[in-house]
């Protein structure tokens, strides 16, 4: 079984993210990371291929973005992955959710893999929804936010929390599952993993490489476009409290609590 | 042309109440826009009664399309959607808050060379044609999303739209026969709303103390439990911890769990992700204790406070007490 997890290069946690003003798109400069979500997707898969249950013969990272995502790559073969693929192409960039999600779905027909990882969702964009889409250009069953992954008689069994509660679903394979945070704790990559991954396989492709058809992705053919940043509504700053003597601490939290007679 | 169609999702004879506000939402637009607002419901025949489906038009909907198929997952859905949004030469696709809607609105993004805008919480009409406000960045900025494309996806956040009986009366009811696609039967419930944990009330409590992965551990839903007894109140939970098997799922707040409005909400060790904070940006009074000073949900409380929450909580257990008994 070929295994491909799906990884986004995003503005490290500590950057404060913003929109550049004269493109309308997310300014993505400053320091990056690999998306934290998508370390446990890469977990999920090495956990697959080290439990036993299903034989993996490949983890591949894959990813579309600049030049520099190759970073995030290179983290993601530190945390187990065998090898990666690299989409990159300048007509690829701002390309929406619907031009993002078939570009990566034409990458990964290259790769015909049996299940395709990823994490809910992306640290940046907040969409929560590539894996849905990509899914429906391979034409394979999806799911996403699973917490718990068992490989049952060659499917999977599957996990998740929604509306109603806890649902238990069977998916057969080939197919695209989305991981919630949930499903695992990521492991740490070892100083000789870091050291090595520079050296494992990394293949690069441009968009007519996968057959990506140009009038359907980048900044031009969007489908959605945002416009008109505004602020919110200002809601008025609270009230900080820094915690050096608890009991006093205490003392201003009661006496804010009494004032507004919820302490009656 | 610009019709619009709105999933109604439902589960033990109950159409959903964020499902409910899309269709008035819908229908708003869609009388601004001089045009109809439709349903659909997807589900096993027995459960979808014509009761329940023309009930819809009490929310705005002057049509509900009835497909028989499997319940509780996407892809049947976005075959059914597909169908109806071409046969009928619709417009815009609209969903309200939750999963499901999630991957139903991706799947027909991707099935129609669709555009699509989620976290959607608030649309309106300009030029004919509907524009989308979400959040983001961590909801630091609003942008317009405008739609270039045959058909819009519209997804809405939790609570985003609220559900009015503005209707004029029952909606017509039209059967429609969906030919699922293969993949689309290839995940199959096995079990569908399972409950994990204990069954607590939260949505009638004044008072609500909510832990997060802060706590560190199960055992540290204990302290909270005193202290919302001691408030005479309930505890709540995240996802997070719900899911980690700390505290039931019942008291969950947010994207998939509850939406809750109390008089008082301190959330102990709790970050503020934006699927949370749509469960509990209501409630009258937010108090916050988190270590990390850079913590979202200082950005949304009334009162926060920077500090260990197990030094904290106790002390303040005691203090509520003391005041309460003098």
């Amino acid at each position: 079984m070929k295994i491909c997890v799906l990884v986004k290069e995003v503005p490290d946690a500590a950057v404060e993210k913003r929109i550049n003003p004269s493109t309308g798109r997310l300014d993505r400069s400053g320091e990056k990371n690999l998306n934290p979500f998508d370390t446990h997707a890469i977990e999920a898969a090495m956990q697959l291929k080290e439990g036993g249950a299903v034989e993996v013969d490949e983890v591949v990272a894959v990813t579309m973005g600049p030049e520099s995502a190759v970073r995030a790559l290179h983290k993601a073969v530190s945390l187990g992955a065998d090898r990666s693929a690299h989409l990159t192409d300048e007509g690829l960039a701002g390309s929406d959710v619907n031009g993002t999600g078939y570009a990566l779905a034409k990458l990964l027909e290259s790769e015909s893999p049996d299940l395709v990882l990823l994490g809910q969702q992306s640290d940046d964009g907040e969409c929560y929804t590539i894996g849905a889409v990509v899914a429906d250009h391979l034409q394979m069953p999806s799911l996403t936010q699973v917490i718990k992954i068992d490989v049952d008689d060659g499917k999977l069994r599957c996990e998740r929390q929604a509306e109603y509660g806890y649902d238990t679903v069977l998916v057969e394979l080939p197919a695209v599952i989305s991981v919630g945070d949930a499903i695992n704790e990521p492991r740490y990559p070892s100083l000789k993993a870091i050291m090595g991954a520079k050296k494992k396989p990394l293949e690069t492709k441009a968009a007519g490489d996968v057959g990506i058809e140009a009038d359907r992705v980048g900044y031009d053919n969007a489908r959605a476009r945002c416009a008109d940043f505004k602020a919110p509504p200002d809601k008025a700053a609270g009230e900080i409290i820094e915690d050096e003597d608890t009991n006093e601490t205490v003392e201003k939290i009661v006496a804010w609590l009494d004032e507004r007679k919820l302490l009656a | 042309m610009s019709g619009i169609l709105v999933y109604a999702l439902h589960y033990e004879g109950a159409i959903n109440k964020n499902s409910l506000g899309a269709v008035s939402e819908g229908a708003r637009l869609a009388s601004e826009l001089g045009t109809e607002c439709h349903a659909i419901v997807v589900g096993e025949t027995a459960g979808l009664t014509d009761e329940l489906c023309s009930s819809l038009g009490a929310y705005g909907a002057t049509k509900v399309f009835r497909a028989e198929g499997p319940e509780g997952l996407a892809q049947p859905v976005v075959d059914a959607m597909a169908k109806v949004i071409t046969d009928n030469d619709l417009g815009y696709a609209l969903f309200g808050g939750g999963l499901l809607g999630f991957e139903i609105g991706a799947g027909l993004t991707a099935r129609l060379d669709a555009g699509v805008c989620m976290e959607v919480v608030s649309v309106r009409v300009e030029d004919g044609k509907l524009v989308s406000e979400r959040p983001i960045l961590g909801d630091s900025q609003i942008s317009d999303v405008h739609y270039d494309a045959g058909v819009g996806v519209i997804i809405g956040r939790l609570n985003a739209f609220e559900a009015s009986e503005n209707g004029s009366g029952a909606a017509t009811v039209e059967d429609v026969v969906v030919d699922y696609a293969p993949h689309s039967l290839k995940a199959t419930m096995v079990q569908r709303g399972e409950q994990r944990g204990a069954d607590v009330n939260i949505e009638d409590a004044q008072f609500l103390v909510a832990g997060g992965r802060g706590l560190g551990k199960a055992e540290g839903f204990e302290a909270l439990e005193q202290l919302a007894g001691a408030l005479g109140g309930a505890v709540a939970a995240t996802r997070a911890v719900v899911d980690a098997g700390w505290y039931s799922y019942s008291a969950q707040i947010g994207q998939t769990g509850k939406t809750v409005a109390p008089k008082l909400y301190l959330a102990a060790g709790i970050s503020g992700a934006i699927q949370h904070k749509v469960g509990m940006q209501s409630s009258e009074n937010i108090v916050a204790i988190n270590k990390d000073a850079n913590a979202p949900i200082f950005e949304f409380s009334d009162l926060g406070i920077v500090g260990d929450l197990n030094k904290i909580v106790p002390k303040l257990t005691e203090a509520v007490k003391a005041k309460k008994g003098s």
